[in-house]
């Protein structure tokens, strides 16, 4: 047996070897992160881990020792014990002591975890199938954010793309989540469709979004950065390719982060106010289709048999158009989510409008931005804080 | 227990019936064993190939293989399968030989329903099968089945919800007969306390089986109603709450893996006496300690749940509780290794899947503790470091004490002697390919990888690789051990009564001819 573990070792190291010579960018071991919970909960978890190591070395020791001494072929003659009221006694309460010594810190950081109050700054999470929705309650904006096109386009089934050549494979989005550093953020986490789970290890933690429910955590970072993370609760068909991207700044760069924010929201808004014409509307809805439509109804319209229909073809994007609009507004069922509060009322016009005129579909017609602002009623709430 | 003997004198020298017919009427519990065994064993390649289409989509980062969808189905039908299917049904077809063998009957108590219960279950197992085949797929929802996700199946989820009742009535009747049988038919003198330690724990399980099923399938009813009767047990909207859907299969789902691990315990404690020729170290504290374990499985089931929102007063009960499990889990290894002290060891095929067991399990204890911490299961949730643990414990739990029985019985059940040769190459390749599967997805949880994700960022790559190198070195080393049991079946050295050294002290089982004649003890023996 002591033969098998060194050979286990053997390979074990190897392996470990070979991975760093491929790439040096592997872990082994939970990262320190960036926040106080997280360095304590790093160090619950080393505690642990070398309290484990101590009583494996123990209990293996001894066991190895019996392998080897007490072997039948070295001659040894088996005793007749078969109990012992003390030793059974002594390791039923020396665990139980070693277990007390494990959950008193551990009490401790979970206290702490759960202390949301004295927040500076309080940020709405929403999980969607499959981005994320960041709502900035004190600032009354929010916008969504999902993975990158160049992530995205790599990973469809059959790409040419190799994904190393994509820098952050996986790993990144097109708007990330921003927060100030030392400050105290407090996260109200919920979700639209199904459970979600948002989970970014510098931050020492993750929190399941629950549809119809709150729920909350807190973070205060202390060094400026970029951090990923993923959804790490099985959400469908694309929970591999919603990715979490915090960037920390600084107090000065994210007052400026906001100030840019706001006045992008300002002119998105004017932009519904213009007159497009139907070419303009097709080449963003392009776009948007791309972003939020594809992953289930596919690049071409074709949608997945028995599970997302198709809209090449279908009935509704080739019939009437205030039905149409309703269906992407409001949502269907389970698995089709209400766009309003998703998309921008010129994505909204954008994306209707390339679904009636691609694909072969042709309903020839098209819809303003201005006829739709008046249907998405939020987040309209919050923007008139903005002003 | 006289009017049971009487029956059975009536056609005791009766042999089996001859013909496939045998095996579809059959009540012996020989015959439903066998059939436990080899459904398990067909299972196992199933659900292992299931497995080997997601090791070889996760070879490299990128898709190359299989939809995101598909990739669902098979990590769920792989978990259901695997479970429900294969080690399960593995042990209960262990239960069906050795029960009545061990504790002197000559059946087990309720030989129709034995047989009704083998029957169900392959039904119920092809009614889960069938929804490979629809439109929309299998089940993609995870096994834990979670809404509101679940509900966003097609047509499979009636299918797969049927299934789990047919599963639970299969397990509810088998359970009910073995604690009738354990109760009921020991022979004259076998006091509960001289019982084998693997009727004990396959009793507690049983008891365990029967409080929990209900539960479950309860909750998946729910889901049923939630999604074609327009009920919202599980929905926010009308009132539901999705997290309660949690607490109901949690509540199941913790002591399913006890159900599984228990009878792995009792083989344990059968084969590592034997092999170290010295009486289980114990054997009160053994009895004492299951019993603790089945009792503590039953009330910490939300610490599957920490990060899904619960107030910290809650975090905080399960987390101790949690942690207390260690306490008879640690007896159990420490009375292993004192039966092991001062004995006279050696080490055939039973010994080492024994002692693999006892070393990985361990290990997978050690990361059970990890994941008790509460505040750290934060950081481990839901990652490869949660996929490696449960490994650890249900693969190690769930097929090598099952590996170390057949190795273990064979000779008594076919009458021939096994390849030794080839089954401690099935061992190390067993357990070498294991290790290179299962401990690199530590590191790749710790470093971030979520689970049930068809691709992964290029930091994971390495380890991604070698791990799915080891899935496919383990799933065909399995081949070896199908051969070894068939070789075994067909002919070879004839066996002894005893089969190993002084066995016949060990339990009734040996002294019994070699192979085990079709009905068994129908004299009770006496027991000093
Ligand atoms: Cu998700």
């Amino acid at each position: 047996m002591n033969n098998t573990k060194n050979l286990l070792r053997g390979i074990l190291v190897s392996a470990l070897f070979r991975a760093g010579i491929a790439n040096a960018d592997y872990t082994l071991n939970m990262p320190v992160g960036v926040t106080k919970i997280s360095r304590e909960v790093h160090d619950l978890h080393m505690m642990v881990i070398w309290i484990c190591f101590g009583i494996g070395l123990v209990v293996f020791g001894v066991m190895f020792y019996s392998f080897y001494h007490h072997r039948k072929s070295r001659g040894a003659v088996a005793a007749t014990f078969h109990e012992n009221g003390a030793v059974e006694i002594l390791w039923t309460l020396i665990p139980f002591i070693i277990l007390i010594s494990m959950a008193v810190p551990a009490t401790r950081t979970m206290m702490d975890l759960d202390d949301t109050r004295y927040a500076e700054l309080t940020i709405k999470v929403t999980g969607y199938q499959w981005k994320w929705r960041y709502d900035y309650i004190d600032e009354g904006f929010g916008f969504m954010s999902q993975l990158d096109a160049n992530s995205n386009a790599a990973r469809q089934l059959g790409s040419d793309v190799d994904p190393r050549s994509v820098e952050n494979y996986l790993l990144n989005v097109d708007h990330p989540l921003v927060i100030p550093v030392n400050k105290k953020v407090r996260f109200l986490f919920t979700a639209a469709d199904v459970l979600h789970s948002w989970w970014v290890p510098e931050l020492g933690w993750k929190k399941d979004t629950v549809p119809g429910f709150i729920n909350e955590s807190w973070t205060l970072v202390d060094r400026p950065g970029t951090y990923r993370g993923q959804c790490a609760e099985l959400c469908g068909r694309d929970h591999g390719f919603m990715p979490i991207v915090v960037i920390a700044k600084s107090q000065e760069d994210y007052s400026k982060w906001l100030a840019a924010q706001k006045a992008a929201i300002r002119a998105n808004e004017a932009s519904a106010d213009k007159t497009w014409t139907k070419d303009e509307l097709i080449a963003k809805g392009e776009e948007v289709y791309k972003a939020n439509c594809a992953s289930c109804h596919q690049a071409g319209g074709e949608g997945i048999p028995g599970t997302f229909p198709a809209i090449k073809g279908s009935a509704v994007a080739t019939g009437a158009l205030q039905q149409h609009i309703d269906l992407v507004l409001n949502g269907k069922g389970a698995m089709m989510p209400s766009f309003a509060a998703m998309l921008s009322a010129t994505d909204l016009a954008a994306v209707i409008t390339y679904q009636r005129n691609a694909f072969g579909n042709d309903a020839g017609d098209f819809v303003q931005p201005s006829q739709i602002a008046p249907l998405v009623k939020a987040p309209a709430d919050d923007e008139d804080e903005v002003e | 227990m006289t009017s049971a003997a009487t029956t059975h004198d009536d056609h005791h020298d009766h042999g089996p019936e001859t013909g496939w017919m045998r095996w579809v009427t059959t009540t012996n519990h020989k015959d439903i064993g066998t059939m436990y065994l080899v459904f398990a064993l067909a299972m196992l390649f199933v659900g292992g190939c299931m497995i080997l289409a997601v090791r070889a989509e996760l070879f490299e980062p990128g898709l190359q293989f299989v939809d995101p969808g598909f990739f669902n189905s098979m990590t769920t039908m792989h978990a259901l399968v695997m479970v429900f299917g294969a080690v399960m049904p593995a042990y209960a077809g262990l239960a069906n030989w050795m029960i009545p063998m061990m504790i002197g009957a000559p059946d087990m108590a309720l030989p129709r329903m034995n047989n009704m219960s083998f029957w169900v279950l392959v039904f119920a197992v092809l009614l889960l099968a069938s929804t490979l085949f629809m439109e929309g797929g299998a089940p993609a929802a995870g096994w834990t089945l979670y809404p509101p996700l679940v509900l966003q199946s097609g047509d499979n989820l009636p299918f797969a919800v049927f299934s789990v009742h047919l599963l639970g009535i299969s397990s509810i009747l088998a359970s009910i007969n073995i604690i009738v049988t354990v109760l009921n038919m020991r022979a004259p003198g076998m006091t509960l306390m001289k019982m084998p330690l693997f009727c004990w724990t396959w009793l507690i399980t049983a008891f365990l089986l029967i409080a929990v099923l209900p539960v479950f399938a309860a909750a998946v009813t729910m889901l049923l109603t939630d999604a074609h009767f327009g009920t919202s047990f599980f929905d926010a909207a009308g009132g539901g709450d999705p997290v309660l859907y949690q607490h109901l299969f949690w509540f199941f789902g913790h002591p399913e893996v006890y159900i599984i691990i228990l009878p792995a315990f009792g083989v344990i404690s059968t084969i590592v006496p034997t092999f170290s020729r010295k009486r289980l170290f114990g054997y009160s504290s053994m009895v004492y300690a299951t019993g603790s374990i089945a009792f503590l499985s039953l009330i910490v089931w939300a610490h599957h749940q920490f990060t899904v929102g619960m107030p910290l007063a809650g975090e905080l009960y399960f987390m101790y509780a949690t942690m207390l499990i260690a306490v008879p889990t640690g007896v159990k290894v420490f009375n292993w290794t004192a039966t092991m002290w001062r004995g006279s060891l050696s080490f055939e095929t039973p010994m080492l899947f024994s002692v693999g067991f006892i070393i990985l399990f361990t290990l997978g204890g050690f990361t059970g503790l990890m994941l008790a911490t509460a505040p750290a299961d934060f950081q481990y949730h839901d990652s490869y470091f949660v996929v490696a643990h449960f490994h650890y414990t249900l693969v190690v739990g769930g097929t090598f004490p099952v590996f170390a029985a057949v190795y273990y019985w064979l000779p008594k059940w076919t009458g021939h002697l096994y390849d030794e040769k080839l089954g401690q190459l099935h061992f190390w390749l067993t357990a070498i390919a294991f290790n290179i599967t299962f401990m690199p997805q530590h590191f790749l949880g710790l470093a971030g990888m979520p689970r049930r994700i068809p691709d992964y960022a290029i930091q994971f790559a390495d380890f991604n690789m070698i791990s799915s190198i080891g899935a496919f070195i383990l799933g065909f080393s399995q081949l070896i051990f199908a051969y070894v049991v068939y070789q075994a079946i067909k002919g070879g050295e004839k066996a002894s009564a005893e089969v190993w050294e002084n066995a016949s002290k060990m339990g009734l089982e040996w002294t019994v001819p070699s192979p085990a004649p079709y009905h068994t003890f129908t004299r009770a023996p006496e027991i000093e």
